[in-house]
């Protein structure tokens, strides 16, 4: 997902302007992913010069307000409709950095698969409590938490399965 | 057991058990030090073979190190008559299996209430306080059944009524959520929790990194030895661990903000 789809989305809804949209969006992703509001100006301004977006005028407090185009709403369609690919994904630094341990002489791997899965599991522990806490979570809340709750597991279970065959290798 | 002991509820002081001798020996568990406060949940994970299970059977008196202390409540086990321990596994500590471990011929509510029986309370008020538990663990009305006339996750739930029923200081579970499915493991390891935030102290052997997460505090074991820690007092937590954690906390807030549109 870039910024661009969130905007695209959440003007899909309603009209808005820059420091409101800002807000939403990192509502709706949980706060788990900050956005700067240079960042939503430049956005702004990009999906506007591609006819995604357009200025309606200002509110009473002067802010510029964006409205979805018809273009933009067929954009925002053809992204719900398109899977994510490994390509728009980060490279996984993890899997990099274990590749490397494995290739380079004198790096304990041990050591650093038990560094890692200590860390995954203190990242589990603070997801879980936080979902335990939560009395009555906003939907769109729970669903980004629970993703970042099986990624940390997903990232153990690798970790153990690495273990597993390095110690196969070495004995 | 005095009530108002405040000292760890279990101390395992460098715990070796060993099996065979000379050459044939092997040591399932080597200088093991651990302490579970009233009110603390402590998940024990690693490899099969790593020693979790003996780890359990040792803190819960149900087996004998070969050099250290078990110490229940500043009582240490090795120096207690077989017939004391056994009253102390009876009463102060409860044991949740992977495989239940409920007697067939019995209704769950005759299984949850045995323990309270054998320890010498009269039937009528050992079913009563059963019937308790069992509401406790979200088997309300369910006490008359017997074991093959409910679910995996009732039975478990069952052993788990069964294990916390009395005044339980010490809370053991081998893999409690076994062969169930997520929903109701959920469902089993918030019982452990709740019951460990009232006052129990809890040690959790778990595979399963989601439901180790439910503590306190995870200790690693690899070939009987302690091999990492996280979540114990003075060692500070991972800076980055937090940020997400933080951040979706706030999260709270904005998202029932958000749910009144």
């Amino acid at each position: 997902m870039s910024v661009k789809h969130g905007i695209l989305a959440l003007l899909r809804d309603r009209p808005g302007y820059g420091y409101q949209l800002r807000a939403e969006f990192e509502e709706s992703t949980g706060s788990t992913w900050p956005v700067n509001i240079g960042q939503v100006y430049t956005t702004l301004g990009r999906l506007e010069r591609d006819g995604l977006v357009a200025k309606t005028g200002e509110d009473a407090e002067g802010h510029v307000i964006y409205e979805i185009t018809e273009s933009g709403a067929r954009e925002l369609a053809d992204w719900f409709a398109r899977p994510i690919t490994q390509a728009q994904r980060p490279r996984d630094e993890l899997a990099m950095k274990l590749a490397l341990a494995v290739t380079v002489p004198g790096v304990d791997v041990a050591v650093l698969v038990q560094t890692q899965r200590e860390h995954a599991q203190s990242t589990l522990q603070e997801l879980t409590r936080l979902k335990v806490r939560a009395a009555a979570p906003h939907l769109a809340w729970s669903l980004v938490l629970e993703a970042q709750i099986f990624q940390a597991e997903a990232e153990i279970r690798w970790l153990d399965h690495v273990e597993e065959r390095v110690c196969r290798t070495n004995g | 057991m005095p009530n108002e002991w405040v000292g760890p509820v279990v101390a395992l002081r460098d715990l070796t058990r060993a099996y065979g001798n000379g050459e044939a020996e092997v040591r399932a568990l080597v200088g093991i030090n651990l302490e579970v406060a009233a009110g603390e949940l402590v998940a024990v994970m690693g490899p099969s073979g790593s020693g979790k299970t003996t780890l359990l059977s040792l803190a819960g008196g149900l087996d004998a190190p070969t050099s250290g202390n078990v110490v229940v409540e500043g009582v240490h086990l090795s120096e207690l008559s077989r017939r004391a321990l056994a009253r102390l596994r009876r009463t102060s500590i409860g044991y949740v299996f992977q495989d239940y471990n409920l007697i067939p011929a019995l209704t769950a509510g005759e299984n949850v209430a045995l323990p309270l029986e054998l320890d010498g309370m009269r039937a009528a008020r050992a079913r009563k306080l059963a019937e308790r538990a069992l509401e406790e663990v979200g088997l309300g009305g369910l006490g008359r059944r017997f074991p093959e006339e409910m679910s995996g996750g009732q039975r478990q739930r069952t052993a788990i009524a069964r294990a916390l029923i009395g005044e339980r200081r010490l809370v053991l579970a081998d893999e409690p959520t076994g062969a169930l499915d997520s929903q109701t493991s959920e469902a089993v390891l918030q019982v452990l929790r709740a019951r460990c935030d009232a006052g129990a102290a809890g040690i959790l052997v778990t595979h399963e990194p989601r439901y180790a997460a439910y503590a306190d505090r995870t200790v690693y074991l690899r070939d009987g030895k302690v091999v990492g820690e996280i979540g114990g007092a003075g060692e500070p937590e991972p800076k980055a661990a937090q940020a997400p954690a933080a951040a979706a906390a706030a999260g709270v807030a904005h998202g029932e903000a958000a749910g009144e549109r």
